[in-house]
């Protein structure tokens, strides 16, 4: 297949073939971010062990790299330690997919983002406190206004 | 895996028998129209023969009407410019309908910041012009209102004798965008009451590179190309003889076939149309039937455009989208939010706009592979889940 609008293959296959695609009725953690109104929205569930995400499932509705990064950063994260989880950035996913065209790296690169908020909500479920990230400026989606500035 | 191009309103193939009779003016040797030997006459005469044959197609008055340009976008330019600076003693006021190719809102946005007044016309939801606020915009001081034949991307044809008659009344120009429309519908420049048009080789199965515009007998504009004089000193520079000969090829072939070959794609179109609409949560976009022959738009709740684009292509399936993620302005289409969308709604949009390589024998696998992207993008997605 051609690599559309400058998608890598990797990407590609991510998008035709999503890895964990669903929802769970029983999760312990779950993050949405992103905004229809944008094009993306990104909802992350998890189930968490031992400290680990043993589980995971995400839905997203969006275009190509916002579905390929759902899938890759589900497949980065599971089985992995909460604490190194926190740690997967944006820039992460997309170059575990053989990088994203620069113009999809703000609004549909958020993936990582829902898994964090995931990883939040499950600590705030056990009654931790837990500290709010400080967001790269100029990424965030979330506003109702007619446009985006900067997706 | 046969492929299946259904985005002829991005672009034509050129046409074989367009190609074949333009070829010998890219290969040949062939003069400067200019130029007053025997080898410039020649281009001359390749250059009045495809005028000839595009006044034909829109039943211009006479062939010195033609002005060919590069291509739609110079032609809108040309028009919406050249007739607005030309008369702007009579005022500074311009009106286009808000559903126009950024080809005419951008020459328009142009003007506006030259102090120049512009309105735009809304639309109703299925596409079709407000005449009640085209009136209003009608003002002695407009010199020129630009309302397409037909929309690219939602395939509802305007009431163009209406608005002529309208606009007129405060001797107002009609300049009409017929790029999508010219080779599907008839187009008839005298009846229609048309001022200024604007056609496009690559729209009809031509080459890329070539344009016309049609300018009425006594219609007053100035070029926004000023130079050596050609085409009647409104269009300067030398011309590209073999894409204005293909032009003129395609526009003979699309007159003789328009009428079989519409009747053949509104057919195959109407059956997409009514196997796609089954799909649940499935809605046509513009006119259900003041809308081009071989036009079929839609959008689908809860999935997004450059998905629905991907996965079809992938099923050897070409469509397009007005999808924001789309984009190069990565906002949703202007077109789709005019007629009322809400941005999530605009995204979701797929167009299908049928050509000569079609067939009605591809209809099944075309509803097969819609059917079945949507399921995969909503099972996908995060929408229309309660």
């Amino acid at each position: 297949m051609a690599q559309q609008i400058g998608y890598s293959k990797k990407v590609m296959e991510h998008f035709m073939n999503p890895k964990n695609v669903g929802t769970m009725d029983d999760a312990d953690g779950h993050g949405k971010v992103g905004n229809p109104i944008c094009g993306d929205l990104m909802e992350i569930f998890i189930k968490v062990k031992d400290d680990k995400i043993e589980d995971i499932r995400f839905q997203t509705f969006g275009c190509g790299s916002a579905i390929a990064t759902s899938s890759m950063v589900s497949e980065m994260a599971k089985g992995m330690r909460l604490d190194e989880a926190m740690k997967i950035t944006r820039n992460d996913v997309a170059d575990e997919l053989d990088g994203l065209p620069p113009v999809k790296m703000h609004c549909s690169n958020l993936a990582a983002d829902a898994l964090h908020e995931a990883i939040k909500d499950f600590k705030r479920k056990k009654g931790e406190i837990v500290e709010e990230e400080e967001k790269p400026a100029g990424h965030t989606c979330e506003h109702n206004h007619n446009h985006c500035d900067t997706c | 895996m046969e492929r299946i191009f259904l985005d002829h309103a991005s672009v034509t193939p050129v046409d074989a028998r367009a190609l074949r009779f333009a070829e010998p003016y890219l290969a040949g040797g062939y003069g400067n129209p200019s130029s007053l030997h025997s080898v410039g006459l020649e281009a001359r005469r390749a250059i009045e023969d495809a005028r000839t044959k595009v006044a034909a197609l829109i039943n211009a008055e006479k062939e010195k009407t033609i002005l060919f340009t590069s291509g739609a976008t110079e032609a809108n330019n040309l028009a919406i410019k050249g007739a607005a600076l030309r008369n702007v003693g009579k005022g500074k006021k311009v009106v286009s309908s808000a559903i126009e190719h950024m080809s005419v809102l951008n020459p328009m946005k142009d003007l506006q910041k030259n102090e120049f007044e512009f309105t735009t016309v809304p639309v109703d939801s299925s596409g079709i012009v407000d005449l009640e606020k085209l009136e209003d915009s009608a003002t002695r001081e407009t010199t020129v209102t630009s309302i397409m034949y037909a929309n690219n991307e939602i395939g509802t044809i305007e009431p163009i004798r209406e608005i002529s008659e309208i606009v007129h009344e405060k001797g107002v120009y009609l300049h009409v965008d017929a790029t999508a429309a010219a080779g599907r519908i008839p187009i008839d420049v005298q009846a229609d009451g048309i001022d200024l048009l604007t056609l496009s080789s690559n729209d009809m199965y031509g080459p890329q590179g070539a344009g016309a515009l049609y300018v009425k007998t006594g219609v007053r504009i100035q070029p926004v190309l000023p130079g050596g004089g050609q085409e009647r000193g409104l269009r300067s520079g030398t011309e590209n003889i073999f894409a204005i000969a293909g032009m003129g090829e395609a526009a003979r072939i699309a007159r003789e076939e328009m009428g079989t070959e519409s009747a053949r794609l509104s057919e195959m179109r109407n059956s997409l149309i009514e196997e796609i609409l089954k799909i649940e949560e499935t809605y046509l976009t513009g006119h259900p039937t003041k809308r081009l022959p071989h036009h079929a738009s839609f959008r689908f709740s809860h999935i997004e455009g450059e998905s629905i684009l991907l996965i079809m292509d992938a099923q050897g399936i070409q469509v397009s989208t007005g999808s924001a993620c789309s984009s190069k302005t990565l906002e949703p289409s202007h077109v789709l939010l005019a007629i009322g969308l809400k941005h999530e709604e605009a995204h979701g949009s797929m167009v299908m706009t049928l050509g000569r390589s079609n067939t009605v024998e591809q209809v099944p696998r075309v509803v097969d592979a819609v059917n079945e992207m949507v399921v995969k993008l909503r099972k996908i997605s995060s929408l229309g889940k309660e």
